[in-house]
C-alpha cells in the first residue's frame, strides 16, 4: 500500500473542518470541567453527609465507567426525558462531566496539601471564611493544581475521537467518511494520528515546563 | 416480557465475559510493556533509551481510539492482518504499557541511592541488583498507580465495541436496537463496568497489603 501525498492534500480541508470541532469540543469541555469540577470539590467537603456522599459516589461511579458508554447514556437517554441536545453539546457534556470528576481530585489534592497552619493562623487573625478563602487558601491552592489541571485538558483532547460514536463530525469522524467514502484507510488514519501527535507532543513538552515552574500537587 | 429482559441481559452478560477477557489479556502485555519500556528507559544503552522514548511518548500522544482504528483499518494495508481480538488487545496492552512505563521508571528512580551502593559494594551484577534489590523495592509503590492503570484499561476497553467486537458495550447497542429501550441496556452496563472497577481496586489494595506486609521497618 502506497502513501498517495496528493490524496493526502485533497483530503486536508475536510479534515480541517473536523479539527475546528476537535478544538471547539475540547475548549467548552474544559471550561465545564474545570467549573463542576470546583463545584464537586466543594460539595465533598462539607459538612452535610446529604450533599457531600452523592458528590463523592458521583465521582467513584464516573470514574470507574467508560467514557463511550457516558457519552451513549447522554445521547440516547436525554431526548427519552425531553432534553434535546446536539450532538456536539452532548459530547461537550459528556467530556465535561467526565473530566470534572479528575480536576475535583485535583482541587481537593491542592486544598488538603495548604498546611493546617495556614488554616489555623486565618482563623486567629479573626478572618471570615470568606476572607480566608479568597486571601489565604485560594492563591496558595491554585499555582501547584496548574500542571495537574493541564494534564487533564490535554487527555481530554486526546479523548475527543469518542465525540465520533455519537456523530458529532469532528476530526476522527471526518477521517473515518472520507476513509469510508474512497475506501482508503492508510492516509486519513494515519494523518489523524500524525495531527493528535502534533499537538500532544509539544503540549507534554509544555506540560514539562509547567511542572517546573509550579510545584506539583501529588494525586 | 421478562422472559426477554433474561435474554437480552444474558446477552449483556455474554458481553461482559469478552470484556473481562479483553482486560485480563490487555493488561498481561501492558505490565509486559511497563517494564520493557520502563527499564529501557533507564538503559545506559542511548539507542535503547531513545527506542522506549519514542515507544512512550508516541502512545501517550494519541488517545486509545485513534490507535484501536489504526491497528484495526491500517496495519492489514500494510501487510499486518488483525483479528479484532487482536488489534483490542495490542492496542489496549501497548497503550496503557506506555502509562505504567512511566509508572515503572518513577518507581525505580525512587528507590534510595543507598540501595545502589550497597548492591555495588556487594559486587551484583545489574540483572542481580534489579531482580533482588531494586525492583521488589520499588513493585510496591508501582502498585498503586497500576491499580488505576487497570482500571483505565478496562474503561479502554469500551472502545473495542466500535470495531464490532462483541463486548458489553457492543451487545448493550444490539440490545438498544433490538428493544428500542436505552435506558435498561446502558444503565446495566454502567453498574457493571462500575462493579469491575470497584473489584480492580479491591483487589489492587489487597495485594498492596499483601506485599507490604513487614516492610513498615524498611520503609522510610
Amino acid at each position: 500500500m502506497e502513501w498517495d501525498w496528493a490524496f493526502a492534500f485533497e483530503i486536508l480541508p475536510t479534515l480541517g473542518k473536523g479539527i475546528v470541532v476537535t478544538i471547539q469540543a475540547t475548549l467548552a469541555g474544559s471550561v465545564l470541567a474545570m467549573v463542576v469540577g470546583l463545584g464537586l470539590a466543594i460539595a465533598r467537603r462539607v459538612k452535610n453527609r446529604w450533599i457531600a456522599m452523592p458528590a463523592s459516589f458521583f465521582v467513584s461511579f464516573v470514574r470507574g465507567t467508560p467514557l463511550l458508554v457516558q457519552l451513549y447514556f447522554l445521547f440516547y437517554i436525554l431526548p427519552d426525558i425531553g432534553i434535546l441536545l446536539s450532538p456536539l453539546t452532548a459530547g461537550i457534556v459528556g467530556l465535561g462531566l467526565h473530566y470534572a470528576t479528575y480536576t475535583a481530585e485535583v482541587y481537593r489534592a491542592g486544598i488538603d496539601n495548604l498546611p493546617r497552619g495556614q488554616w489555623e493562623a486565618a482563623k486567629a487573625v479573626n478572618l471570615s471564611t470568606r476572607a480566608t478563602w479568597q486571601h489565604i487558601i485560594i492563591p496558595q491552592a491554585i499555582p501547584p493544581m496548574i500542571p495537574a489541571l493541564a494534564n487533564y485538558l490535554v487527555a481530554m483532547f486526546k479523548e475527543t475521537p469518542l465525540l465520533a460514536a455519537i456523530t458529532v463530525l469532528e476530526l476522527m469522524n471526518q477521517a473515518r467518511s472520507i476513509a469510508n467514502y474512497h475506501y482508503k484507510y492508510v492516509e486519513p488514519m494515519t494523518m489523524v494520528g500524525v495531527f493528535f501527535l502534533l499537538v500532544s507532543i509539544p503540549s507534554v513538552i509544555f506540560l514539562r515546563y509547567l511542572e517546573r515552574r509550579f510545584s506539583t500537587v501529588s494525586q | 416480557m421478562s422472559e426477554y429482559w433474561v435474554g437480552y441481559l444474558s446477552l449483556i452478560f455474554k458481553g461482559a465475559v469478552v470484556t473481562v477477557e479483553i482486560t485480563l489479556m490487555g493488561c498481561a502485555l501492558a505490565l509486559v510493556m511497563a517494564f520493557v519500556a520502563g527499564l529501557g528507559r533507564l538503559s545506559s544503552v542511548r539507542p535503547v533509551r531513545w527506542l522506549a522514548t519514542a515507544y512512550i511518548e508516541f502512545f501517550r500522544g494519541t488517545s486509545i481510539f485513534v490507535q484501536l482504528f489504526w491497528a484495526y483499518f491500517v496495519l492489514p494495508l500494510l501487510g499486518v492482518p488483525l483479528s479484532p481480538l487482536q488489534a483490542a488487545v495490542l492496542a489496549l496492552g501497548l497503550n496503557v504499557g506506555a502509562y505504567a512505563a512511566e509508572v515503572v521508571r518513577g518507581a525505580i528512580v525512587a528507590v534510595p541511592k543507598p540501595q545502589y551502593e550497597a548492591c555495588t559494594a556487594l559486587n551484583l551484577t545489574r540483572f542481580q541488583e534489579l531482580r533482588h534489590v531494586i525492583v521488589p523495592q520499588a513493585f510496591v509503590m508501582m502498585l498503586p498507580t497500576f491499580g488505576n492503570n487497570a482500571i483505565e484499561l478496562l474503561k479502554g476497553t469500551a472502545v473495542v465495541s466500535l470495531i464490532s467486537l462483541a463486548d458489553m458495550t457492543f451487545q448493550a447497542q444490539v440490545v438498544r436496537v433490538q428493544t428500542g429501550s436505552t435506558a435498561m441496556p446502558f444503565f446495566t452496563i454502567l453498574v457493571l463496568y462500575y462493579l469491575m472497577s470497584s473489584v480492580i481496586g479491591y483487589a489492587m489494595r489487597r495485594l498492596e497489603d499483601r506485599v507490604t506486609r513487614g516492610l513498615d521497618m524498611t520503609r522510610n
